[in-house]
């Protein structure tokens, strides 16, 4: 069984290189050598630190509750790794087996985990994003710089985009009593990965607890005085407001640009791979010594109709993660597929958001327990008749029922009593998502397969 | 109503001291209809019964007869209103929330944590007045009074009632144990008049908390206004009430069947005293192994659920056994064995979903502590009767005396 002899020779001796030491390339590295594997470790990461997490950045940092270097993920056990941080990988010679290094190293490894996640987009006008008091919100270094900015005490705050983490940088401010604006393209805050109707009570919510939000605008520039501080954020509508301090919260970008060239099947919207984490090159086949996972992953999930998804959520990188560490070292029959439900959480102006599914998918919503005027509540999304994903706030632990609905393709609407149901939830209404093809902030979860309903793919034979 | 039914032979007290082959007898049938419940026994079904939606605790929603009152005069007839535990969202949700602003959420064990200190005193103490170590009643002597003087702490009851406040709980504990052969009349007569004195005693300090509150509990619950408004006096009571009871039946019984499982097993015993953190998982395991509250009855569904290949129909009476989920061979590897380094141990001994132990982060505290320092101060520790005599109830099980011995108390 020479394959056999092979597996035993990796796990024992083997070269194993990740790329991206962070959630993900953390939790994989602890699997791997919770599998036994004993051989040469090897964890690249372009930021100069040790794994941390990223969530407490917009929440517990922002706050003075936890400063950015507390933010270290826990170890789950020993690793014995080779640890290159402040080196980003450049480049993937797939033939030869090796990754280049920015120093101008050369990595070579049996087995490849790509976990290089994503980066905050930054404002696209490159001398106003330059403008002292701008920042964006992704790496610690981000969370530093905004953490003494706004200790400093800003007379007001603007946040570009009111997506989960533009939201919940504006919450942070709230409670810290400074005061900020929130400027939105779409109708509501939140609108990209929950819809209108709950869109609306973010908008609430965001009001009531003293944010002036601005939506259906857009950002048409930054503006700086003579010393280059941000000084004036220009609006769509005509009006242009006053501030010292810039968050630009627009979605982010996918970490891939240095496997450009590469052969494997690595764009802007990630890096596609099949259930079980491996990576597809250019030709659409799969490889079998590179694995993808985290936000940087698109892989099919077959509850939501094979589409590929690619996750921006915590719960997700750490489970494919694990998935894919497993597959590294397995035989073929032996492997997992990855089919995690989506989960995603956030929590802003006091109130606990949690979302299962995909509720992005949804063309309508129902209220099946609590009320919106409460800010309580559960909303269940359909599609088609099922129930494809579902949010809670302040209402999680009725969760793992809904997730349970999903799972099993429950009908939509659900036809059953619960407790807490309201005239209001007797009826589904249309969960009102923006037109996809009209960018937003980004939701957290983002289609990004093939689907027969979609012809604006273009297919464009590349010329080597 | 089949008398040999395994639900009743569960209720026969001759089988309270090992329940356990009953529960493994139930599970060949994850949902079964006995004696006009639906009795619901696997890991997988319990739980997902308790995060379900279409499930009710408001007895107002029972419209099936549930065959047996097992609650016996726990469920007396009162002139308080349901406290949270037998409430739906939103009541049980705006009740459980304010009582949770004192008490502090998990995440957030403000007051538990700042017990600390304080529940070693009162280990400490008990511990120290235990006397003659030939034969010690370790419930009459230990895990009773702690949890009740615990309660009176929290709740903001003055030392020097201390005293007629445990006599109170010791009466209203009792009627939770109903002893065959005694004058129901006469017992239901004396434990009418300790529940109005002790709702007496407790109004006339939420009145006097009022004006002069402190940092305890019935002062912030009877002084909160926020978002929900405030507590009226007689929600405030049930509230208390239902700490009281709920806050210390279960804490004696954990405790003690953490000494006896302890006892039973030495060499857990001795990796305790060798090191007190060890106090963590045991508790888990504990509460998975032998968990204090064994089945919570009395829920009621609202719509059909289909479940297991069962239908339970709209409006029956059902009863989940956790006990028996903890011990789902299909859940739990070896679940008959008392593993301390078991791993992912997502028992279900405070229950689940949105009634989920409130005191879970108290109770945890107490028995960690209590259990750590009995294997540390107790000199060659030994069982006098195994199996102990049991309490009658089924519900809430655990022994109503645990007779040791040991050669000698360390300092
Ligand atoms: C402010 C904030 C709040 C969040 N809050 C939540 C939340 O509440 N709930 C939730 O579910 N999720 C939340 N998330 C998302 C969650 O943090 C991500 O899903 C998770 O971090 C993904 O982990 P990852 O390892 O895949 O990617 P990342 O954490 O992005 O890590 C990728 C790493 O790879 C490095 N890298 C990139 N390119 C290279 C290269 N060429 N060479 C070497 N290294 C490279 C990057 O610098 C980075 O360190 C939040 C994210 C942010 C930024």
């Amino acid at each position: 069984m020479p394959a056999d002899g092979y597996l035993e020779r990796l796990k024992r001796e083997g070269r194993i290189v990740v790329v991206g030491a962070s959630l993900a390339g953390l939790r994989a590295a602890e699997t791997l050598r919770d599998e036994g594997f004993a051989g040469t470790l090897t964890m690249v990461g372009d930021e100069p630190y040790e794994p941390y997490d990223r969530p407490p950045l917009s929440k517990g940092v922002l706050l003075n509750r936890t400063t950015p270097d507390h933010t270290a993920l826990p170890r789950r056990r020993a690793l014995d790794a080779d640890w290159r941080l402040g080196v980003a990988a450049t480049g993937l010679d797939m033939a030869a087996k090796r990754v280049r290094l920015a120093d101008g190293e050369e990595l070579e490894y049996d087995r490849l985990l790509i976990a290089t996640g994503v980066r905050a987009r930054p404002w696209p006008h490159e001398r106003e994003a330059e403008l002292d008091g701008v920042f964006v919100l992704r790496t610690r270094d981000d969370a530093t710089a905004l953490q003494k900015r706004l200790t400093d005490g800003p007379r007001r705050v603007f946040v570009v985009g009111a997506g989960f983490t533009g939201s919940e940088i504006a919450s942070a401010c709230r409670e810290r009593e400074i005061a900020v604006t929130v400027a939105e393209r779409g109708a509501a805050p939140l609108v990209g990965a929950l819809g209108g109707v709950v869109g609306e009570v973010a908008a609430q919510l965001q009001r009531e607890s003293g944010v002036d939000l601005r939506t259906g605008v857009m950002v048409t520039g930054l503006e700086g005085d003579s010393a280059g501080r941000v000084r004036t954020a220009h609006l769509s509508d005509g009006s242009s407001v006053e501030a010292d301090v810039v968050v630009v919260s627009l979605g982010a970008t996918r970490n891939t640009e240095w496997l450009t060239g590469s052969g494997l099947g690595a764009g802007p919207r990630g890096i596609a791979c099949d259930a079980g984490c491996r990576a597809f090159d250019i030709r659409g086949i799969v490889t079998d010594d590179i694995f993808v996972a985290g936000d940087v992953a698109r892989s099919p999930h077959p509850l939501f109709g094979y589409q590929f998804l690619s996750l921006e959520h915590w719960g997700n990188a750490v489970s494919q993660a694990e998935t894919a560490a497993h597959n590294m070292l397995c035989k073929s029959v032996d492997r997992r597929p990855h089919m995690w439900v989506p989960a995603f959480w956030s929590s802003q102006f006091g109130v606990n958001i949690k979302s299962v599914g995909v509720p992005s998918m949804g063309t309508e919503i129902l209220i099946s327990q609590g009320s919106l005027a409460e800010r309580r509540f559960v909303g269940v999304y359909g599609y088609q008749e099922r129930v494809i994903g579902a949010v809670t706030f302040d209402q999680a632990r009725w969760l793992p029922f809904y997730e349970h609905l999903i799972e099993t393709t429950a009908s939509f609407p659900p036809p059953f009593a619960t407790v807490d149901r309201r005239p209001e939830g007797a009826r589904p209404v249309p969960a009102d998502f923006p037109d996809p093809s009209v960018p937003t902030h980004g939701p957290t979860v983002t289609l990004s397969g093939y689907s027969p309903a979609d012809r604006r793919m273009t297919f464009t034979p590349g010329r080597h | 109503m089949t008398q040999g039914s395994l639900l009743r032979q569960i209720l026969e007290y001759e089988n309270r001291h090992d329940p356990y082959p009953l529960y493994a007898e139930l599970r060949k049938a994850p949902v079964r209809n006995e004696d006009d419940a639906y009795v619901v026994s696997t890991y997988r079904e319990v739980l997902s019964l308790l995060h379900d939606p279409r499930v009710s605790s408001d007895a107002r929603n029972l419209t099936q007869s549930a065959g047996i009152d097992l609650q016996g005069q726990q469920e007396e007839e009162t002139t308080l209103p349901p406290s949270f535990i037998r409430l739906d969202p939103p009541e049980h949700d705006r009740l459980r929330r304010m009582t949770n602003t004192s008490f502090g959420p998990p995440h957030e064990p403000r007051r538990v944590h700042e017990m600390r200190g304080e529940l070693g005193g009162i280990v400490s103490d008990l511990i120290a007045g235990i006397g003659s170590t030939d034969r010690i009643d370790l419930v009459e002597q230990f895990s009773y009074p702690f949890p009740v003087t615990v309660i009176c702490r929290l709740l903001g009851v003055p030392r020097e009632d201390e005293s007629r406040f445990h006599g109170w709980a010791d009466t209203l504990a009792a009627s939770l144990d109903p002893m065959p052969g005694e004058d129901p009349t006469e017992r239901n007569k004396v434990f009418q008049k300790a529940r109005t004195e002790l709702g007496m005693y407790l109004a006339g300090l939420i009145e006097e908390r009022r004006k002069n509150p402190r940092q305890d509990m019935l002062s912030e619950l009877s002084t909160l206004k926020g978002p929900d408004g405030s507590m009226t006096t007689m929600e405030l009571l049930s509230t208390a009430a239902l700490l009281l009871v709920a806050g210390h039946e279960t804490t004696v019984n954990l405790i003690t069947n953490g000494m006896l499982t302890l006892l039973r097993n030495p060499d857990v015993l001795e990796r305790l005293r060798e090191d007190p953190g060890l106090s963590v998982p045991i508790v888990e395991e504990l509460l998975r192994f032998e968990p204090p509250v064994q089945l919570v009855p009395n829920r009621t569904t609202l719509a059909d659920i289909g479940i297991a290949g069962v239908t339970i129909p709209k409006g029956a009476s059902l009863w989940l056994v956790v006990a028996a989920g903890n011990r789902d061979p299909l859940r739990f590897e070896d679940p008959d064995r008392f593993d301390p380094d078991r791993k992912h141990n997502e028992h279900l001994g405070f229950g689940s979903g949105i009634h989920s132990c409130f005191g879970a982060p108290l109770a945890r505290e107490e028995a960690r502590i209590a259990l750590s320092e009995l294997a540390r101060r107790l000199v060659n520790p030994r069982l006098l009767e195994d199996p102990p005599e049991y309490r009658r109830n089924a519900v809430l099980r655990g022994p109503r005396h645990l007779p040791i011995a040991c050669d000698d108390i360390r300092p």
